[in-house]
């Protein structure tokens, strides 16, 4: 098999970690691939690199390519989801003045309860948040929207804002915005620099938010099946690396070199071991599974996460919700996931939808070789998404 | 005559927007201004009612001004990005000069494309500059940590410069890395022991 350089752009976040893996631990060379990747400062960045063929592949917010499918944000070019990255990895948290008002209203920090963290912030922001987010499509703005929702905070009123990441520690110690949802390393890097406190996991709010997607051009992937197949490959096996255990100290160490996240590996280990340290206090929490790459088939890409994804933007954009959920479904492809996935032992849902937060507890269904075991993919507020509603 | 153009540069480095401002005031009628601190990003565009925003590429205050794409933005007029339309065709030249531009939509490509090629050109001579100042001071950095080196295994081995040198060199080679990487290894470690 002659080695084929692929150009894959992504954002240093710690979710950025099955592509770097399938790069150096040479899942892609196996796979006769070589993975040429290329940091971007902007999720804007990435997506035109990839709409404008400067990339093949790249780590996209989820909720990106499915704005672009329903023309929203400037550039429309088709692009396909074909993996899911990771599941969760967000992390919200809140400005010093903040936690100090919490704290003298008597909140734990458990870094667990969304129902009770939101009624506290409302309390304690009678006048309004101003809430930072990497961009204006994430999940980090899906997540602050059904926290807020179902909680107090949507009736104190909740401006949500677009802050780049690396700048989010210092737009909270200049008081421009008074409370954030970003991807780690960054939540616990405001920790570390001492402007803020983590208030609760993404997990908190949706135990199984698809997080990250690996995207490439619509086009590419029916010109370019077999290219495809290895990519996905590389990525899954990378994930299935990730997801043990054991492999945790390496992978640190590896997202920690200068070329990569270049922080320190021990930052790195904290989302990837789930112990967050959530104050200047030095509190630990402990949130299991705090990113998944692996388990309960995280990577496959579901339908009906896309249309979930859809129905919120729909919601908030004024557009037609039945057409916007039936054009997102076609841009989660779990046809060509399972397809590109058949020969390596992958154990996949033999369903490309299902009910979004019915899952209460791990639950075995049926998949091509047998059964899966699905993580629980509840919300915080018992919500069910059902994608066929409409 | 159709009134002139307004366009707003970011860019935090006063000189290379000077740069910028001066080749564009050249290329024609354009009325430009610079915003240097991006703090309030959004705020401080919306005064200037531009009809094009320039922005580098590697700024990651880029993903702020996508905020402004949404047409509920605080210009108040729908924004696009250039490639969206019939500009199509500048975009993958911009992208490779690392420039992008937020443009009010409807704008004629025609009013547009004497812009673009003068920041892309602009931009690509910034980018070139910029990488061989990287260069030049990682070279630089290097060699100093090289001298101490050298510097260090004088003194400790009681040899002349040459040999330190063809030490550190042999030592990189037998464990393939660079002479400057072990270089930085010896100082720190003995910067440990002292």
């Amino acid at each position: 098999m002659r080695t084929v350089t692929l150009p894959v752009a992504y954002v240093p976040l710690v979710d950025a970690a099955p592509l770097i893996v399938a790069q150096e631990m040479g899942f892609a060379e196996s796979e006769g691939l070589m993975l040429d990747l290329i940091p971007a400062p902007s999720w804007s960045s990435v997506r035109d690199m990839l709409a404008f063929g400067r990339v093949d592949a790249a780590h996209l917010l989820s909720p990106v390519p499915i704005a672009m499918s329903l023309g929203l944000g400037g550039v429309t070019t088709s692009l396909s989801a074909v993996s899911v990255l990771s599941v969760n990895g967000n992390a919200i948290g809140v400005s010093k003045a903040i936690e100090a008002r919490l704290r003298a209203a008597g909140h734990p920090f458990d870094f667990w309860d969304a129902q009770a963290a939101g009624a506290a912030l409302a309390a304690v922001a009678p006048d309004g948040l101003t809430v930072g987010v990497p961009f204006p499509f994430s999940m980090h703005v899906e997540l602050l929207h059904a926290w807020a929702d179902a909680t107090g905070l949507r009736e104190v009123g909740f401006d949500i804002r677009t802050v780049p990441p690396p700048l989010m520690a210092q737009a909270l110690a200049d008081g421009e915005v008074d409370a954030f949802c970003v991807g780690e390393p960054w939540g616990s890097v405001a920790v570390d620099t001492g402007v803020g406190a983590l208030l609760l996991p993404g997990k908190a709010i949706w135990e199984c938010a698809p997080e990250k997607v690996l995207a490439v051009r619509k086009d590419w992937a029916d010109t370019e099946p077999h290219l495809l197949r290895r990519l996905l490959r590389a990525v899954w096996k990378a994930g299935r690396w990730l997801g043990d255990d054991n492999s945790r100290t390496a992978a640190a160490e590896l997202l920690s070199r200068p070329a990569y996240l270049d922080v320190s590996s021990e930052l790195i280990d904290r989302s990837l071991s789930g112990h967050l340290t959530i104050s200047g206090l030095g509190e630990q929490r402990h949130v299991p599974r705090f990113v998944e790459f692996h388990r309960g088939a995280a990577t496959f890409p579901w339908r009906s996460q896309a249309k979930w994804i859809a129905r919120q933007i729909a919601a908030r954009t004024g557009l037609d919700p039945a057409e916007s959920v039936q054009i997102a479904g076609g841009v989660f492809r779990s046809d060509l996931h399972r397809h590109g996935l058949a020969e390596v032992g992958a154990d996949l849902p033999g369903a490309s939808e299902k009910m979004e937060g019915n899952l209460r507890h791990p639950t075995a269904v049926a998949s091509a070789s047998g059964r899966v075991i699905l993580e629980r993919d509840v919300f915080f507020d018992g919500r069910v998404f059902d994608p066929d509603s409409d | 005559m159709t009134e002139s153009l307004t366009i707003v540069v970011v860019e935090e480095d006063r000189d290379r927007a000077l740069a910028i401002v001066d080749a564009l005031r050249d290329a024609g009628d354009y009325e430009v201004h610079v915003i240097g601190n991006v703090s309030g990003l959004a705020r401080k565009i919306a005064a200037f009612l531009p009809d094009i925003v320039l922005i580098d590429i590697d700024n990651p205050t880029r993903d702020t001004l996508e905020e402004l794409t949404l047409a509920s933005g605080p210009l108040d007029r729908p924004v696009a990005m250039f490639v969206s339309g019939a500009a199509g065709s500048l975009a993958r030249d911009a992208i490779e000069a690392g420039v992008s531009a937020y443009v009010v939509d409807g704008l004629q490509p025609e009013r547009l494309k004497p812009v673009m090629d003068t920041a892309i050109a602009r931009f690509q001579i910034s980018r070139q500059m910029r990488t061989e100042l990287a260069e030049t001071r990682r070279a630089l950095e290097e060699r100093k940590v090289i001298d101490r080196a050298k510097g260090l295994l004088m003194k400790a081995r009681g040899v002349d410069e040459e040999e330190a040198y063809a030490l550190l060199r042999k030592a990189a080679m037998d464990q393939g890395r660079r002479v400057a990487e072990v270089a930085e290894a010896l100082v720190t470690a003995s910067g440990l022991l002292s």
